[in-house]
C-alpha cells in the first residue's frame, strides 16, 4: 500500500518534473541563452548613440551624407525645399569671433523625444534601445512631429517614390528621419553608414556605439573628453553627442 | 414681457437660395478637387515644404475651429449668463458652431499626408499628444452642442437647456485651450512655447466667432426678409468691440513678455520690424485694418448706427484674425530654428535662413472648400429644421428686460 503510494507519488512527481523541464527548456533560450551580449553587460540593455568630433569633420566633406542617402535610398528629386534629407552638413560661423566649422546633423535620438510626445497615433516611437523611429503604417502625415523637433531632423515625403530599399520603406504622405541604420543594428552590425563612410575617408570624426556599455569606445571617449549636445537647454538627452562646439 | 419667439424653417425655393447653394457647392467642389490633386500628386504641388510644414489650409482650418467655438457666444449668453435677448438666436448660434467646426475639421483631415488613415487616428491614441486630445475635444463638442440644440428645440427637454448650455460653454473653453496649446506646447520654436497662446486663442474665438455670427445673422435675416431690430445688433457689435480689445490685450502681453527676454529678440524683431510680409501682416492687417479700424467703426457715434458699417467691421475683424493666424502659423515656422545660439548657420536644408513659403492655388481651394462646406451645411439645415426666429424686431427682443441688461452690458464693458 505504502509502496503503491510512493510509486504513484513518484510517477506524479516525474510527470510534473518532466513538464517543468520541458517548459523550462522551451522558455530558457528566450530568457537566458539568446540574450544579446550587450544586454548581458548592461542590465538596462543597450542605448545606441553617436559621438561626433567636429574638429575632425572636414569642411566641404559630405561623405556621411552621401553614404546615408545611398544606404537608405534617399534621393533628390530636384526640389530642394521638399526633398528629404536624413542628415545634412551644417556650417557654423561664430558671430563673436568669426570662427568657422561644420558638422553633420541628423535625428538626435533623444531620450525624451518631443516628436514622440506630440504624435497623436504613436507612429513616432522610441525603441527600448533608444532608436527613435516612425511607424510607416500608423503615420497619418499630420507633420506635428516636424513642428516639434528642435533639430529640423524630419522630412515629409511630398511625392511618390520609386526604387526604395527593402530595409528602409518610405511612403508618400508620411514623415521620416534618420533611423540610426536600425536595419544594421538589428542584423548585429555595430556601425552605421555615415560612420563607416567617415572612417573610410580617414576623418574618424564619428563614433557609433552603446552609451550604456561603460567599456564601449564611445562611452570611454565621452568619459575622457568633454562633449555636449545641441539644444542641451531642452534637456532631451540626445543620443548624438558632439565635441568641439 | 417678451413676445413669444416663433422659429420657422426658411422656404428655400427662391432663386437666390438656389444660387447660394450652387455657389457653395462650387466652393466645395474646388476643395474636393484640391484634395484629390494632393492625394494623387503629393504635397509638392502646394506651397508647403520641409521648412513650412503647415500652410494656408491650416490657417483656414484654425480660423473655422476658433470661430466655431465663438459662434456659440449667443447661445452661451442666453443659457449661461441669462441674457434673454439672445435666446431667439441661441439655436442658430449652436448650429453655426457645429457647421463651422465640421468645415475646419474637413480641411485638417484632407490636408493630412494620409487622409485615408483617419481610422488610424480614431483607433491609436497617444494621450500625451494634444492632437489626440483635440480629436476628443472636437468630436465631443459636436456631440455636446447637438444635444444642447435638441434640448432647445424639443419642448419636453427645455428644462435641461441650462445644464447643456453650461456644459457646452465649458467645453468650448477647453476646446479652444486645446487649439491654442497645439502651438503653446511646442518647446522647440521661439514663436510658440508660450502658455499665453491658449487664452489668446480663447479671446480670438470670442471676437472671430462674434464677427462671423454677426455677418451670418445679417445675411440670413436680410436674405429671408425677416425683421431684425437694432437692439440685438447694437449689443452684438458692442461685444465684438470688447472682444477685439481683449485680443489686443493678449497680443500686447505676449509681445511684451517676449521683448523682455533677450533670447527672444530675434523672433520679435522678425515679427515686429524686419520680417517683410509677416511684419506687414502684423502691423497693417492684424493691428491696423483688423483691430483699430473695426474699433473705430464699431464705436463711432454716427457710423456705428449703419448696418453696412457693422458688417464691414465684422469682415475686417475676420481679415485681421486671418492675418494674425498667418503670422503665428507661417511666421512662426518661417523663422529659422536657433539650434546654435551665437552662431550663423547655413546648410543645403535651409538652416539659418528665413524659410520661403508661397501659398498655392490647391491650398486656397482646399481652404475655401472647407468654408463652403461649413456654410453649405448651415444653409441646408436652415431649410429643414426651425433654427431661425421668424422675427427679431426690437419688441421680440425683450423690450423691458432689455433696458436693464443693456445697462449691465454697458457696465460690464
Amino acid at each position: 500500500m505504502s509502496s503503491d503510494n510512493s510509486a504513484q507519488l513518484s510517477r506524479r512527481q516525474f510527470i510534473t518534473g518532466a513538464a517543468a523541464a520541458v517548459a523550462g527548456l522551451t522558455i530558457a533560450p528566450g530568457v537566458f541563452l539568446l540574450k544579446p551580449a550587450e544586454a548581458a553587460q548592461n542590465p538596462d540593455g543597450p542605448r545606441w548613440g553617436l559621438l561626433i568630433d567636429t574638429s575632425k569633420c572636414a569642411d566641404g566633406c559630405t561623405a556621411c551624407v552621401r553614404a546615408c542617402h545611398e544606404e537608405n535610398g534617399v534621393r533628390s528629386l530636384g526640389r530642394p525645399e521638399t526633398d528629404a534629407q536624413w542628415i545634412r552638413k551644417v556650417n557654423l560661423t561664430d558671430r563673436a569671433t568669426g570662427h568657422q566649422h561644420s558638422l553633420p546633423v541628423m535625428c538626435q535620438h533623444c531620450e525624451n523625444p518631443p516628436c514622440v510626445d506630440v504624435c497623436p497615433t504613436h507612429a513616432s516611437f522610441i525603441r527600448p534601445d533608444g532608436v527613435v523611429l516612425v511607424d510607416k503604417h500608423t503615420c497619418i502625415g499630420c507633420r506635428y512631429c516636424m513642428m516639434a523637433c528642435p533639430y529640423k531632423a524630419r522630412s515629409f515625403i511630398h511625392e511618390a517614390l520609386t526604387d526604395q530599399k527593402p530595409h528602409a520603406p518610405r511612403g508618400k504622405g508620411t514623415v521620416e528621419s534618420c533611423t540610426l541604420c536600425v536595419h544594421r543594428i538589428d542584423r548585429g552590425e555595430r556601425t552605421t553608414a555615415c560612420v563607416e563612410a567617415c572612417n573610410r575617408d580617414g576623418h574618424q570624426a564619428m563614433t557609433f556605439g552603446d552609451l550604456h556599455d561603460p567599456d564601449s569606445e564611445i562611452s570611454q571617449r565621452l568619459r575622457n573628453y568633454g562633449s555636449t549636445t545641441i539644444r542641451a537647454d531642452l534637456r532631451l538627452n540626445p543620443a548624438v553627442r558632439y565635441q568641439g562646439i | 414681457m417678451t413676445l413669444k419667439t416663433h422659429f420657422r424653417e426658411i422656404e428655400g425655393r427662391s432663386a437666390r437660395y438656389v444660387a447660394l447653394l450652387g455657389g457653395l457647392l462650387v466652393l466645395v467642389a474646388l476643395g474636393v478637387l484640391a484634395a484629390l490633386m494632393k492625394g494623387s500628386q503629393g504635397h509638392y504641388i502646394t506651397g508647403m515644404n520641409n521648412q513650412v510644414v503647415w500652410g494656408l489650409p491650416h490657417i483656414f482650418a484654425i480660423l473655422l475651429i476658433v470661430a466655431a467655438s465663438g459662434a456659440l457666444n449667443a447661445a452661451s449668453f442666453s443659457s449661461v449668463f441669462g441674457r434673454v435677448a439672445y435666446k431667439p438666436l441661441a439655436r442658430v448660434s449652436a448650429l453655426l458652431a457645429m457647421t463651422l467646426l465640421i468645415g475646419g475639421l474637413v480641411i485638417l483631415v484632407l490636408d493630412l499626408g494620409r487622409p485615408d488613415r483617419l481610422v488610424v487616428a480614431m483607433t491609436h491614441y497617444n494621450f500625451k499628444s494634444i492632437f489626440a486630445w483635440n480629436i476628443f475635444l472636437y468630436t465631443g463638442f459636436l456631440a455636446v452642442v447637438a444635444v444642447y440644440l435638441w434640448f432647445m428645440m424639443e419642448r419636453r427637454m427645455n428644462r435641461y437647456v441650462p445644464v447643456a448650455g453650461y456644459t457646452a460653454f465649458v467645453w468650448r473653453l477647453i476646446l479652444t485651450t486645446g487649439t491654442g496649446s497645439i502651438f503653446g506646447f511646442l518647446v522647440a520654436r521661439e514663436a510658440y512655447d508660450a502658455a499665453i497662446l491658449a487664452p489668446m486663442f480663447i479671446a480670438m474665438s470670442f471676437s472671430l466667432g462674434m464677427a462671423v455670427f454677426i455677418l451670418v445673422v445679417l445675411a440670413t435675416f436680410h436674405g429671408t426678409g425677416r425683421p431684425l431690430g437694432d437692439l440685438i445688433l447694437r449689443r452684438m457689435k458692442n461685444l465684438l468691440g470688447i472682444f477685439v480689445v481683449g485680443v489686443l490685450y493678449f497680443v500686447l502681453a505676449y509681445h511684451l513678455t517676449n521683448l523682455y527676454a533677450t533670447r527672444l529678440h530675434g523672433i520679435e524683431a522678425f515679427v515686429l520690424v524686419n520680417g517683410g510680409i509677416y511684419t506687414f501682416l502684423f502691423w497693417a492687417v492684424q493691428i491696423g485694418i483688423g483691430s483699430v479700424l473695426p474699433l473705430v467703426l464699431l464705436f463711432h457715434p454716427v457710423w456705428s448706427q449703419s448696418r453696412r458699417v457693422i458688417a464691414a467691421a465684422s469682415g475686417l475683424v475676420l481679415v485681421g484674425g486671418f492675418a494674425q493666424l498667418y503670422v503665428i502659423v507661417i511666421g512662426g515656422q518661417a523663422y529659422p530654428l536657433e539650434m546654435f545660439p551665437g552662431y550663423d548657420m547655413s546648410s543645403s536644408f535651409f538652416d539659418g535662413v528665413v524659410a520661403s513659403y508661397t501659398p498655392s492655388l490647391p491650398e486656397l481651394m482646399l481652404g475655401v472648400g472647407g468654408v463652403g462646406f461649413a456654410l453649405l451645411l448651415f444653409v441646408l439645415a436652415l431649410k429643414f429644421l426651425p433654427f431661425l426666429p421668424a422675427s427679431l424686431s426690437d419688441e421680440h427682443v425683450d423690450p423691458h428686460a432689455d433696458r436693464s441688461s443693456t445697462r449691465t452690458a454697458a457696465a460690464g464693458a
